[in-house]
Formats: structure tokens, sequence, C-alpha cells
């Protein structure tokens, strides 16, 4: 067998591939320069020149592809949101996720599991009602079940009522999967490379050229270059980005935890999480309990890890799975997430003319990346913003309309 | 653990205290217009660098502020807000 493999390897049948070429000159200028090379900023480019034909586009990103938050989510996707806008929006995400593996001809191990959100309280249950009827309404597939039926789907879980937190029912997500981010990532970038857009690691934008409110050139690290267009994509990063532009936004950066345990066999099939244990776990392909929770209690520009996250993490985890108390740690982590007050995305037009925003992404992006860059997409080729994107504009919170997702985002993300 | 200094009860764990985000300008809320009471509720300065915070105690109750590095993670000073504030504002 190792023998095989190592015949499969060295043969002129398969040669091994390159996905991008090294990096080359930057050009002086560009119809849209794209600020951030993480999935959003890469989807965005590849949807630019597969349904736009815009394909003189520069991506730019200031550390390696697809680094950021893109690199280090715990990739669910799902769409069993609160709101109808949230849930008619990440529902077209689920749907070009189902396909996306096909259409790059890529192997996203894009895997559907069942996602439970746990209710152990009166106050959840009433949150997991109302989500299953609007998801129901608009045609996702979500049920209130009970204990019967979680211990049925879900053995592993303690249903024990002796204990502090005992579980009362749950909002139970058919289609709600996993992915391999890396490959999400990748696959974009291939296929935006493969239709003409240049992509550009190692580059980072120090600041733009605005004329009568208008974006004109960007300003990085390797010279400037002029643009029609600009779409700024950098999670974490936005506030910074967009104050090089001259805006400011509601968002604050906080660090996000996450974790993984030493890898076993497949014994967990659906994603479960609780929103009062702040807690939330799935098995990756590779066996490994893939976990984390809420966002850090205070903003921070850092990607550190804590004992007090880890803590609270394992004491709330043992709860509903003691047996894997003595499972090892393998690898911790964080990201910087993108704020905003109602949970909800900031998409779409800017002060700035010709300048485009993709943020507000906090701990929920990566579900999103595939409908977000579509209809970021067609924001920048046509300068129309689309009515699935509308509600969630800039604009929005100066009419105090926001889009609350606050109980279907702020521990499942 | 990461400690914090209470001006009131001295170091303690992190875990103890709430942050109550950047210390700003109220504008008069009788007189502002939406927009800009719109920007003091939502809009952040989100500020890479040395911030000026609210935070509280939470077993005591007791608010002060802060100064604190969000690159590095570092507490560089807390005081009683009495030093920023002397006298009561009143809501009418
Ligand atoms: C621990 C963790 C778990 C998560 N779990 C989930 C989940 O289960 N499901 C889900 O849907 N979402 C999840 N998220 C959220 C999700 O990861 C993000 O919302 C999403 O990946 C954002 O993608 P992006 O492309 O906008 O940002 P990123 O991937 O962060 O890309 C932004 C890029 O901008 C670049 N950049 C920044 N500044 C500059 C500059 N000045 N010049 C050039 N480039 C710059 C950065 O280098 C970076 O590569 C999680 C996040 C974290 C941190």
């Amino acid at each position: 067998m190792p023998f095989g493999l190592l015949k499969y390897a060295l043969s002129k049948q398969y040669p091994g591939e390159r996905h991008f070429p090294a990096r080359k000159e930057l050009r002086p200028s560009y119809d849209v320069v794209i600020v951030g090379g993480g999935g959003h900023g890469l989807a965005a480019a590849y949807y630019l020149a597969r349904d736009w034909n815009i394909t003189n586009v520069a991506v730019l990103d200031k550390g390696y592809l697809a680094g950021g938050n893109t690199a280090r989510n715990t990739a669910i996707i799902r769409s069993n949101y609160l709101t109808p806008e949230g849930v008619r929006f990440y529902d077209e995400s689920v749907r070009l996720y189902r396909d996306l593996a096909n259409e790059f001809d890529y192997n996203l191990m894009y895997s559907e599991r069942g996602h439970f959100t746990l209710a152990h309280t009166d106050a959840a249950m009433r949150t997991a009602r109302w989500r299953a009827e609007v998801n129901k309404h608009l045609g996702v597939r979500s049920e209130l079940v009970y204990p019967d039926e979680i211990a049925r789907i879900c053995p592993q879980l303690n249903m024990s009522r002796d204990v502090r937190y005992p579980i009362l029912g749950a909002l139970y997500h058919y289609p709600g999967a996993i992915a391999r981010h890396d490959a999400v990532a990748w696959g974009y970038a291939r296929g935006a490379h493969r239709r003409g857009v240049e992509i550009h690691t190692h580059t980072e934008v120090t600041g733009f050229d605005v004329d009568n409110g208008r974006v004109s050139a960007v300003r990085t690290n390797r010279g400037t270059i002029k643009c029609g267009k600009v779409l700024q994509a950098v999670a974490g990063m936005t506030s910074v980005v967009a104050g090089m532009a001259g805006f400011k936004l509601p968002i604050r950066t906080i660090p996000l935890q996450a974790c993984v345990t030493e890898p076993v066999k497949p014994f967990l099939d659906p994603i479960i999480v609780s929103g009062s244990l702040h807690v939330y776990v799935s098995q990756s392909a590779r066996g490994e309990l893939v976990m984390g929770g809420s966002v850090d209690p205070y903003s921070l520009y850092n990607t550190r890890s804590t004992l007090d996250f880890k803590e609270e993490l394992i004491m709330h985890m043992l709860e509903l799975f003691p047996f894997i108390g003595r499972m090892r740690m393998l690898r911790q982590w964080a990201g910087m997430a993108d704020m905003t007050p109602d949970f909800s995305p900031v998409m779409g037009e800017t002060p700035v003319q010709n300048y485009y925003i993709d943020a507000g992404w906090g701990t929920w992006g990566f579900k999103a990346t595939p409908v977000c860059g579509k209809r970021m997409a067609e924001t920048v080729a046509t300068g129309k913003v689309p009515d699935l994107i509308a509600p969630f504009a800039l604009e929005r919170f100066y009419g105090f309309a926001q889009v609350g997702e606050k109980g279907a985002a702020s521990v499942g993300h | 653990m990461k400690i914090m200094k209470c001006p009131m009860n001295g170091p303690r764990n992190i875990s103890e205290f709430v942050w109550g985000g950047e210390v700003r300008e109220m504008p008069d809320p009788t007189a502002a217009s939406d927009h800009e009471w719109a920007e003091y509720v939502f809009i952040e300065n989100n500020t890479k660098g040395v911030v000026r915070e609210w935070w509280m105690h939470a077993p005591t109750s007791y608010w002060f502020i802060a100064e604190r590095n969000t690159e590095t993670d570092e507490i560089v000073r807390t005081y009683p807000a009495t030093e920023l504030y002397n006298s009561r504002r009143e809501f009418k």
C-alpha cells in the first residue's frame, strides 16, 4: 500500500497542481480592488469574474492567503436564524454551498450533520419555538424537539435531570453542516485566478486616496494603485481600514477563541450548541472535537488564548459529555471577530462613493461566504444593492432598524 | 489568570470585572438629532491602541475608569471616575 501511494505521487500522469501563480508586480490600475483575501474577498472576486465578466480585479491581503478568520473558524453552516431577513439570506448561502464542491471540482468535505441548539430554560424553549416557526415559514427545515427525540438522535448527550442545567428540548435544524474552511477559500481563489483575477498576498493596504468623496486609489506597502471601485472585507481589521477611508462603523473587535481535542474514532454525528452553557461542539472528519463558545468579555486586537476561556468551556462540556473527561486538548487559537450590536453583518454602500463594505461578520460569517461573495459582486458590478442584502445596510443604525439576531448567533456560530 | 487592579478593592481576577466600553461624551438627549443620538449609541471608535474605558467590579457593583492597550492586552492604569467627573449629572 505505501508503495502504491508513492508510485501515484511520482507518476507523471497525476502531476501536482499549483493552485495560484507566484506573486507578480502590481499593475498601476484595476477596475476593482478587493481589500482582504479571506473567504469573503475571494468569493466576491470569483463571482465578479464568473457572473459579471469583470476580471481586471486585484485581491490584496497583508498576510498569506485566507489566514484570518477564514482559517480559524469552526466551520458551522446553517440557516436557522431568527429574523425573516436573516433566514432568507443564510438559506441562499446553504443552497450555494451544496453545489460548490461540484462547481469547483474540489472536495470541500461538506458534511450535513444536523444541528441541535439545546434549551435548558423556558426562555430558551420559547426562542427555539420562535425560530422553528420562522424557519418553517420560509421553507427551512427546523423543528422543536423534546428530550426523548434528542436522546434517540444523539444518545451520547447526557440527558440526566440531575445536573445544573437539564436539557428541556432543542431546536433541531436538519441541514446544519460543516465544511473544510481552507478548501472553500482555495476553491474560490483558484476559480477567480483561472478567470483572470490577480491575487496579491503579503500586500498591506495602508491608505486610500479619496477625491470629492469618491475613492480613486489604494495605497499599499508595494506602491499606490488606481482603482475604479473598492470592496473592503477585512473582518477584525474593519474599523482600522474603514478609518483609512474616513468613516466609522458600529463595530467592536473582540477575540473569539476555539480549541480541538486529540482525534478519536467517530462517535458524534450532529453539531451540538448550548446557548445557556455557552458552548458548541462538533466532531471533525479527522476525529477531533472542535469546541468553542461566545466571544471574550472585552475588545482586543490580539489572538492570544486564555485559561478562563478553557476552564469555562470544559466545565460545561463535561456536563453535556461526562465521558470526554480524559481526552486531551490538542490545539487552541483565536480570531478577531468584528462584532455588531445586533449580531447581523454590515453590507453594501458606505459614505465614500465607489467604496463598498462587507463587514460585521463577527463569529458567524463563514457560512455566509458564498452568498455574500455573490451578492457583493452584484452590488459592485451594478452599483445597485440587491433586495436580499438591503436590510443589512450601514444606514440601518441611523434609522434604528437593526436586524436582531443575538438569540440565534451569540453562541452557536 | 489576568489581574486587574480595582481602585476600591485592589488587585482581583479579571473574571470579576465587567467591560463597559469606551468613555465618551453623551450628547444632550433632548437636544441631539436622531442622527447624533444613533451615532452615540451605535458607532464605535474601536481604537487599536490605548483606550479609556468604563469597567465595573461586579461583586461590589463599583464602576471606575481603566486605560487599556487593545493591541497588547495591557492594563495601563485604573482610577476612580471622580478623576474625570467631579459633579453629578442630572437628566431632565
Ligand atoms: C474561532 C472562530 C470560530 C468561528 N466559527 C464560525 C462558524 O462556526 N460558522 C461561521 O459561519 N462563522 C464562524 N466564524 C466567523 C468567520 O470565521 C468569519 O466571519 C469569516 O471567516 C470572515 O471571513 P472574511 O473573509 O471576511 O475575513 P478573514 O478570513 O479574516 O479575512 C480578512 C483578511 O483581511 C486581511 N487584512 C486585514 N487588514 C488588511 C490590510 N490593511 N491590507 C490587506 N489585507 C488586510 C487579513 O490578513 C485577512 O486575511 C468563526 C470565527 C472564529 C474566529
